[in-house]
């Protein structure tokens, strides 16, 4: 909870930093109509696609953040020998990683979505794929953030550890809103991404920790 | 007599990019005692350190706290031991208060006030400032008035006099041997001649291939 609150705390005091990711949602995905041009059928078509490929990318560019400051302060291996498991700090951290950039990106969508003219029946579906997704991608991008922090330029191995372990989520989530958005069921892609989400908040806290140790070794 | 040996090494060796850095070290710290590490740049000073926390596994041997090997202790041993390292460990974007509330909430908090345990490292008056405005030595003093704010029965230091002025020095030294008196134990790297109490002094001087 402390480490909860000492994160969101950071990331008030380093606004413009945690500001990135959520500007480059908004950026991509107003481009989008203006190199298409006006063709309003077109561009709700692809629209749960496009909010969903920016989404993953505005996460991609955040995950650096979860433990990089730790990692170059020496904060990090006060985490790592704490009294209070490992695994549950992880999860803190996660989760005030989510908060800071995954919940802007909940807020905003349902105005880019009216943007790109989506259907309105398919707004709640696109919000709650959302919310439902962007945790997954903030626990799988630690893993990989946690088993890259040590090296120097971790960058490009980060996104080729992570961007595969994004892929399932990209499909059952843009797949839903794409369902919803042209009236057919899409409750099993839902259950698809809360069983993911499941599986990760369950199994990446562990992994994550160890993958820590190993970093700061 | 046996029953206040502390830590405890056995046959410890270590590696670093291929070379040997130490083997075969055995070192045995009672309550109250202190060793310090001496030795040239680069003859494996931190990373024996870090093997003592834990943070580093040894390439052979094992580390005993209470004749217990601390991977197997894991938390129970994490709460024994207070680690300052070469990095401060402090959050530059929050107070010096904040800082140390923080690293109370992460360990066995001890009864001392925050307010008492800053005035005693002479920060007081820098209680709300953002430490990132602060200089070096007083980063430092703060990362080591760490030690005060939990309980922890070991404290590791990696050079703790980095920066810091004699009179800083002194404090330190005087808050060192209060620690011992308690019945703490302390292992530090030093490469500063400072007067410590030598009744319970142990020096182990590494790296005499280097």
């Amino acid at each position: 909870m402390f480490l909860l609150r000492r994160d969101l705390l950071l990331a008030l005091r380093n606004r413009a930093e945690y500001a990135m990711p959520l500007l480059f949602f908004v950026l991509v995905i107003t481009l989008f109509p203006l190199a298409l041009g006006a063709a309003p059928e077109l561009l709700a078509r692809i629209a749960p696609g496009v909010i969903w490929v920016a989404a993953l990318l505005a996460a991609m560019l955040s995950l650096d953040s979860i433990f990089r400051s730790d990692f170059d302060d020496g904060s990090l291996e006060q985490i790592l020998l704490s009294a209070h498991p490992v695994a549950v700090l992880v999860l803190a951290k996660v989760c005030a990683h989510w908060l800071v950039t995954g919940l802007p990106l909940l807020l905003v969508a349902p105005l880019l979505a009216e943007m790109l003219g989506m259907p309105a029946a398919a707004q709640p579906t696109l919000l709650l794929t959302i919310l439902l997704g962007t945790p997954i991608l903030s626990l799988i991008g630690a893993i990989g953030v946690a088993l890259t922090v040590g090296l120097r330029k971790g960058g490009i191995i980060l996104s080729l550890l992570v961007l595969p372990l994004y892929v399932p989520v990209l499909i059952f989530a843009a797949s839903a809103t794409e369902n919803a958005a042209t009236g057919f069921d899409s409750s099993a892609q839902i259950y698809m991404l809360l069983a993911f989400l499941f599986l990760s908040t369950s199994l990446s806290p562990w992994a994550t920790a160890a993958a820590l140790r190993m970093s700061v070794s | 007599m046996y029953s206040t040996v502390l830590l405890q090494t056995c046959n410890l060796s270590c590696m670093r990019n291929d070379r040997l850095l130490f083997e075969h070290l055995e070192i045995e710290l009672a309550a109250g005692q202190m060793l310090v590490v001496e030795g040239p740049n680069g003859c494996g000073k931190t990373s024996l350190l870090r093997i003592l926390t834990g943070l580093r596994l040894a390439d052979g041997g094992e580390v005993r706290w209470r004749g217990e090997p601390i991977d197997r202790l894991a938390g129970d041993y994490f709460e024994q031991v207070n680690y300052v390292g070469h990095h401060d460990g402090v959050k530059h974007e929050l107070s010096c208060l904040e800082n140390l509330r923080l690293a109370r909430a992460m360990g066995v908090p001890s009864k001392r006030d925050l307010d008492d345990v800053l005035d005693q490292v002479n920060l007081y008056a820098y209680g709300e400032t953002e430490v990132g405005s602060l200089s070096a030595g007083q980063k430092r003093r703060l990362a080591l008035a760490r030690l005060l704010v939990v309980d922890a029965l070991m404290w590791i230091l990696d050079e703790p006099f980095t920066s810091l002025d004699k009179a800083s020095m002194a404090l330190f030294s005087g808050l060192f041997e209060q620690h011992l008196q308690q019945q703490g134990v302390i292992v530090m790297t030093s490469h500063h001649d400072i007067s410590l109490p030598t009744q319970s002094l142990q020096r182990l001087q590494m790296g005499g291939a280097a």
